[in-house]
């Protein structure tokens, strides 16, 4: 694929995928840790993983099923988080189009780090490409070895409480968010957000209040556009 | 149950993913949608924040989670690398447990 770059340029690529990869199968470390202390087994926590392949949806699949939020709450959190991703694909589509088969494989590493990689190197194509392919072959290999030792040590470790491995998840999420929060607005809404949560907690069964906080997001989006329109 | 919820999750997050190879460019791309997808993660993980921090079932409780996440925000704030804001919110949370000074 990389025929039509320099070697430079595709070495350099490669040195910045791999770094992303790495920090990324330390994240995986504790995504394995903290889905089996979640109460999911090793091998469902190395499906995620494999299968839904996008960070937050994962973390936030086994916080609400560790919290007791049941399935379709959980399922549904996962959607929101991952639908973030679809956008990212279309803003990718004209460089990265291809045959069915491509487009397939392509998909499942549409994430994050993927998307902001390529988007990092515009030019010329086949740079955004390999840019592209390189930093997600480099973090599916890492988070799904990340995740694997993480589930694995977390199996024999006791019990989770007495690891503080339950103050872990709320780090997680801090950390997710953490660069999310670039605005004032961004700002606003995540106290409300957060604000909204608790309020619900008492009333709602587990996984509820974080789904009801979806609305926090439509809100704020025809807020905004109600300002600047 | 569990695996119901891993693989139900999985496939709509990849038809997710694909979706938006397969749409025409035009379908989603507006200012609109654009903010939604920005607002969305912002919401959902501050309130998957509060919610792991202070909920316990249908309850509300200030135990060490609290103290694990202070510390996790000082980290982040001298942009400590992921893994590093989990672990020294872990071991602080374990730590106070330890001592008996928190629950």
């Amino acid at each position: 694929m990389p025929h039509e770059l320099v070697g430079n340029e595709s070495r350099r690529i490669s040195g910045k995928a791999l770094g992303i990869g790495i920090a990324t199968g330390a994240y995986g470390l504790s995504f394995g840790a903290i889905s089996v202390a979640s109460g999911l087994s090793a091998l469902q926590t190395q499906a995620l993983s494999l299968l839904m392949f996008t960070g937050a949806s994962q973390f936030a699949l086994v916080g609400v099923l560790g919290a007791g939020g049941g399935l379709v709450a959980a399922v549904l959190t996962a959607w929101l988080l991952g639908a973030r991703n679809g956008l990212y694909a279309l803003s990718l589509a004209p460089t990265l189009r291809g045959s069915w088969f491509q487009r397939i494989g392509l998909a499942h590493w549409t994430i994050d780090e993927t998307t902001a990689m390529a988007l990092a190197h515009p030019e010329p194509l086949a740079a955004q490409r390999y840019a592209f392919w390189r930093t997600g072959l480099a973090i599916y290999v890492l988070w799904n070895l990340g995740t694997l030792i993480g589930a694995l040590s977390a199996a024999v470790l006791p019990e989770p409480r007495t690891l503080g491995l339950d103050a872990a998840i709320p780090a997680a999420f801090i950390a997710l968010l953490w660069p999310r929060l670039v605005s004032r607005t961004t700002w606003a809404v995540a106290a409300s957000s957060a604000a909204l949560a608790i309020a619900l907690t008492p009333i709602l069964r587990p996984g509820l209040p974080v789904l009801a906080c979806a609305f926090v997001a439509v809100a704020a989006a025809a807020l905004v556009k109600g300002r600047t329109s | 149950m569990i695996w119901a919820a891993v693989l139900l999750g999985s496939l709509g997050c990849w038809v997710e993913k694909l979706l938006g190879y397969l749409l025409p460019a035009s379908t989603l791309r507006s200012p609109w949608a654009t903010r939604i997808a920005a607002f969305m993660p912002v919401a959902l993980l501050a309130a998957l924040v509060a919610v792991q921090t202070f909920a316990t079932g249908q309850s509300l409780v200030v135990d060490a989670r609290v103290a694990g996440l202070a510390v996790a925000i000082v980290a982040l704030l001298l942009r400590a690398p992921f893994l590093v804001v989990v672990v020294v919110a872990a071991v602080s949370a374990a730590l106070l447990r330890a001592a008996g000074w928190a629950t």
